[in-house]
């Protein structure tokens, strides 16, 4: 969601492109309701357990 | 006949005549095909996997491990899960040629190649004896049962339902917990895969609420049937538990033979699965006549059928003396119960007249017939006696049914009492009651399913109704976990597959310590039955082997499906043609009525070429289209192209973030051709964008892509600026566009419009709002072939309508409509990229389009794009290639090599990515891409295709192989 400046470095780029968090527990996730309403959505999920903490539409 | 004279829940008014193995039997209406059999005295019902021994059925419930058949076209269908009606027909599996001679058997004799871990061991070496020797032979000795090969036919369906409970399983437990729940409003799916419900109420011995409690259980479900709130779901496994309270079953349909799968969301699951009888590991405990002392019982009960005239009751549970007295009262012999416990309960003896033996075991069994059972009994003193009998009945203790329990990752936890794992901690939308949980006898059971439900009511803010537990008349129990009697025959394990006691051992002296290894290692518990009967036992003897206790070895994992599930039944009707939408575009109808062959273009249908009388190879009508277009005029059918409406004030803004070249400053009736790259620099699709209006662009994606580019403009508004003031819709749909190409399209469209359409008003990439045919459209003057051309969109409605007025319009200049092949031999003439370039590993450098890359704006892929790698001159970029000989073919995959060369990767330069017949080149041409290919510019390199077993010489050349200068785009 933090997608950097032009004028960032390469490595922040990188960083933003193809590197990922995994932690476990809760984590926030960007799900897409492909066969609903097309809406990104902004998803706090805990990885350990599976639940879902809160769910937000990504443009408020 | 082994029938009873009376009782039983069968229906003797309704007789059922079926096949097994080509002979004809009689069973009743109520009967399984197992229990037909047995009451037919057929005791033989399958070979095993590995060693091809003689089996019996082990079991009456789903957990049958021996009892397997083929009925129609369905191999592996348990005969103990199978409703007896008339005319089933079945056969035995896994033996040749008969059941009773089987030839395989002698691979008992061969046992120690087939010790643990054969298949890692001795189908090893040599590696080219594989796929000739190996694979073959095991293939056809192993493998249980054999797929038909045809079409599968049945009646698949799907349903989706919600409940407040959905309870799991209709014995004791569940049906109070259903009955609970349902006097108290909530709305309640009881779903239980046997075809009568009642669980093990329909073969216990006992009274509830002063009746026989399968007439209580019976009650009862009459009681819930009645009511609106409840739906009763007999043969029907809930086979899997799924996040947020999702549940699967599958419903068997006896009606068409077919299944339904069931997705349930439940506020809360009750899983009320029972318990299962475990056997005990002793030598020959795999005989025919070996069986669960609760099967016994449930065969006698339940279907009034008789599984042997003298029995040998082994058994370390109060239950297994219960079975034996009604082995017993069916008028079976005892021959002898056997309780490797030094002291029991004097009550269990009351009323057995048969020798009884404290503190002893059965070591090992021999067999001459599937009739005959000659145990070899260790007594308490250490003496040996031989028992004669041709039923040995075995009951081990009870294993909790906790696999559903599990699915989401639960792990079990070890219960002292019961010695077996009962479900931990489970997800917050599930419990569960009863025996699952350990529970032992019918009125702690009761009460359990009862509670739970209550306490589930009141989580879920509904009242519970106060009900009464019924008085029941069985009396306490108790048990000492015996897994295992060492010795040395063969002791199985799992039956199903085949595995020893020794196997096991064996593996954990190889080193195979964790539970899930030593699992894979044997294949203990992974054959169709999940090693219902075995898990618990191999994992005894594993802890005694590893010196650890049950707990600490831990259990192996459960996942879904917790039965076997047809792939069918998860497919339901989206088969075949129902696999997915068939999309078709505007003109297909009239496209089928002028000979057009059609593609599969993504879901779409799409004319590939139009056959013309006299006209008997493809070449011949790609050629003519083709052709027609360079020399005269030709139309097809591009609505297939995504086609996004874009608006706002910042629509010009927004295009600037997913394209790599500029949009704002397009002018009002102009289009562009754009090209998107994703975040990492790579190209992602690209096409042609118009502004039509001072705030409304209408973009255009590629037919593959236009979905996921959909998404991707979703996410980059929503996620990234999602303060830009932009609305966009896919309207693909809506528009028949198409494309009017060639020299004399202007005087075709002329004919269409009475907008002025000259070169001055509008010019090349020139897009206008216009009349067409009297109904609003638009016309973009965009050409893909490289020839003066036009796309033409009028609303899909009027699409076939436009195809009629352009042949019309068209005749005197012998216009002729042109598919998607004569398409792809116009673009790669003319050197536009396509799908088999934009790949996903091209950058806009390797397309030769660098240098549209804005240097004054951000945009998706524009600081990744702008890595020195990606617009390296090394890398393989867009070339034309040509052969060398006119009549020479080559197609797309080949690679290139230098002429002189090994083919081999180190000297592979590139592929070949699109290739055609070129009519107007009269030769094979060629996109492709060439590593560094300035300096390969016009040498002839070799394009190898070993998949076509094909070499051919092609010259590198620009991919602009027509008017390069662009002239008759402009004319």
């Amino acid at each position: 969601m933090s997608r950097p400046e032009l004028k960032a470095s390469q490595d922040a780029w990188a960083n933003y492109v193809y590197l990922r968090d995994n932690p476990m527990g809760p984590h926030e996730e960007l799900w897409y309701h492909g066969f609903g309403c097309g809406a990104w959505l902004v998803v706090t999920r805990n990885t350990k357990t599976h639940e879902v903490l809160s769910v937000k539409a990504a443009k408020p | 006949m082994s029938r009873l004279p009376t009782g039983g829940l069968i229906d003797r008014g309704k007789t059922c005549r079926f096949r097994f193995d080509g002979k004809t039997y009689q069973g009743y209406h109520g009967d399984t095909l197992a229990s037909a059999l047995l009451a037919n005295d057929v005791r033989l019902v399958g070979r095993s996997f590995k060693y091809h021994r003689p089996r019996g059925l082990f079991t009456a419930d789903s957990s049958e491990p021996n009892g397997l058949a083929q009925i129609g076209d369905d191999p592996n269908v348990k005969m103990t899960t199978v409703e007896l009606h008339d005319g089933l027909n079945a056969q035995s599996q896994n033996r040749w040629p008969s059941l009773k001679y089987d030839a395989l058997a002698v691979n008992g004799l061969l046992g120690p190649i087939f010790s643990t871990g054969f298949y890692y061991k001795t189908f090893m070496w040599p590696a080219s004896f594989w796929e000739k020797v190996y694979e073959p032979l095991i293939r056809r000795a192993a493998g249980l049962g054999r797929l038909s090969g045809k079409t599968d036919e049945r009646a698949y369906a799907r349903h989706f339902a919600q409940c407040d409970l959905l309870v799991v399983g209709a014995g004791p437990a569940g049906l109070m917990a259903a009955l609970t729940a349902a006097r108290s409003g909530a709305k309640v799916i009881l779903a239980d895969e046997d075809f009568r419900l009642g669980g093990s109420l329909l073969s216990q011995n006992i009274e509830i609420d002063d009746r026989p409690a399968s007439q209580w259980a019976e009650h009862i479900t009459d009681e819930l049937a009645s009511m609106s709130n409840v739906t009763l779901l007999p043969r029907t496994a809930v086979f899997g538990v799924y996040d947020g309270g999702i549940f699967g079953a599958l419903e068997k349909q006896p009606q068409t033979d077919g299944y339904r799968v069931w997705t349930i969301t439940a506020r809360h699951g009750v899983l009320a699965t029972g318990a299962q009888e475990r056997g005990i590991v002793f030598g020959g405990n795999d005989r025919p006549g070996v069986m669960l002392a609760s099967a016994a019982r449930t065969y006698i009960r339940r279907y009034a059928a008789v599984p042997g005239q003298k029995a040998l009751v082994f058994t370390s549970t109060d239950d297994g003396w219960a079975s034996a007295r009604e082995l017993q009262n069916a008028g079976v012999e005892i021959a002898a119960v056997i309780d490797p416990r030094t002291a029991v309960s004097p009550d269990l003896q009351l009323g057995l007249d048969a020798p009884i033996h404290l503190g002893a075991t059965v070591e090992n069994t021999k067999s001459k017939s599937a009739h005959k059972i000659l145990a070899r009994m260790r007594a308490a003193d250490g003496g040996v006696q031989m028992v004669p009998c041709d039923t040995l009945a075995v009951s081990g203790g009870w294993a909790p049914n906790i696999g559903l329990a599990c699915h989401l990752g639960s792990r079990p936890i070890w219960h002292d009492e019961i010695h077996g794992f009962v479900p931990g901690d489970l997800p917050k939308f599930l419990s569960a009651a009863g025996s699952a949980t350990g529970a032992l006898t019918t009125s702690t059971v009761l009460q359990a399913g009862a509670d739970t439900a209550r306490q589930i009511l009141e989580a879920l803010g509904i009242t519970p109704k106060a009900i009464d537990i019924p008085p029941t008349s069985q009396a306490a129990h108790s048990l000492a976990p015996v897994w295992q009697v060492k010795g040395k025959a063969k002791a199985f394990v799992d039956m199903q597959h085949d595995v020893t006691a020794s196997d096991v051992r064996q593996a954990n002296r190889e080193g195979f310590q964790a539970v899930e290894h030593v699992k894979r290692y044997t294949t203990l518990g992974m054959a169709t039955d999940q090693g219902r009967n075995s898990n618990l036992n191999g994992l005894a003897i594993l802890a005694d082997a590893r010196k650890v206790s049950m707990a600490d070895a831990g259990l192996t994992s459960y996942r879904p499906p917790y039965v076997p599930v047809p792939i069918g039944a998860f497919a339901g009707e989206h088969r075949a043609g129902k696999f997915r939408p068939t999309r078709y575009t505007p003109s297909h109808d009239w496209a089928a009525a002028r000979g057009a062959v059609f593609v599969d273009a993504g879901q779409w249908k799409r004319a590939q070429y139009f056959v013309k009388p006299g006209e008997t190879h493809w070449r011949q009508s790609v050629d003519r289209e083709a052709l027609s277009v360079r020399t005269s005029v030709g139309f097809c059918d591009v609505s297939t192209l995504g086609k996004i409406d874009v608006f706002g004030p910042d629509a010009g803004v927004f295009l600037e973030k997913l394209y790599i070249n500029g949009w704002q400053k397009l002018a009002v009736g102009k289009a562009r051709y754009g090209l998107m790259l994703r975040e990492d620099g790579f190209v992602m699709d690209d096409g042609t964008t118009s502004r039509l209006r001072d705030d409304f662009y209408m973009m255009t994606t590629t037919t593959a892509q236009a979905g996921r580019v959909f998404q991707h403009m979703k996410y980059v508004h929503q996620c990234l600026w999602p303060d830009l003031d932009v609305h966009f819709v896919s309207v693909t749909d809506q528009w028949a566009q198409l494309a009017l190409a060639g020299p004399k399209s202007r005087d075709v469209l002329r004919q269409l419009t009475s907008a002025d359409v000259s070169n001055e008003a509008l010019p090349y990439m020139g897009a206008i709002e216009a009349d067409i045919l009297g109904v609003p459209g638009r016309i973009y003057r965009l050409s893909f072939s490289g020839e003066l051309a036009y796309e033409v969109a009028v609303p899909t409605r009027y699409g076939e309508a436009l195809c009629n007025a352009i042949m019309d319009a068209g005749a005197t200049y012998d216009i002729c409509p042109y598919g998607t092949e004569a398409l792809s031999v116009l673009r790669i003439e003319k050197g536009h990229a396509a799908g088999p370039e934009l790949n996903g590993q091209t950058s806009a450098f390797d397309l030769g389009l660098g240098r549209m890359m804005s240097k004054k704006k951000d945009f998706i892929g524009r600081k990744m794009g702008e890595r020195a790698h990606l617009n390296n001159p090394s890398r393989p970029t867009l070339v034309g290639l040509k052969a060398k000989s006119p009549q020479a073919l080559f197609q797309s995959g080949a690679h290139l090599m230098p002429q002189r060369a090994d083919t081999n990767a180190a000297n592979d330069l590139g592929h070949v990515s699109s290739a055609a017949y070129s009519p107007n080149l009269q030769c094979h041409i060629a996109l492709g891409l060439v590593e560094d290919a300035e300096n390969h510019m016009g040498e002839t390199l070799r394009a190898v295709d070993l998949v076509r077993d094909r070499e051919t010489l092609v010259e590198v050349v620009s991919p602009h192989f027509i008017d390069p200068e662009g002239e008759r785009l402009r004319v």
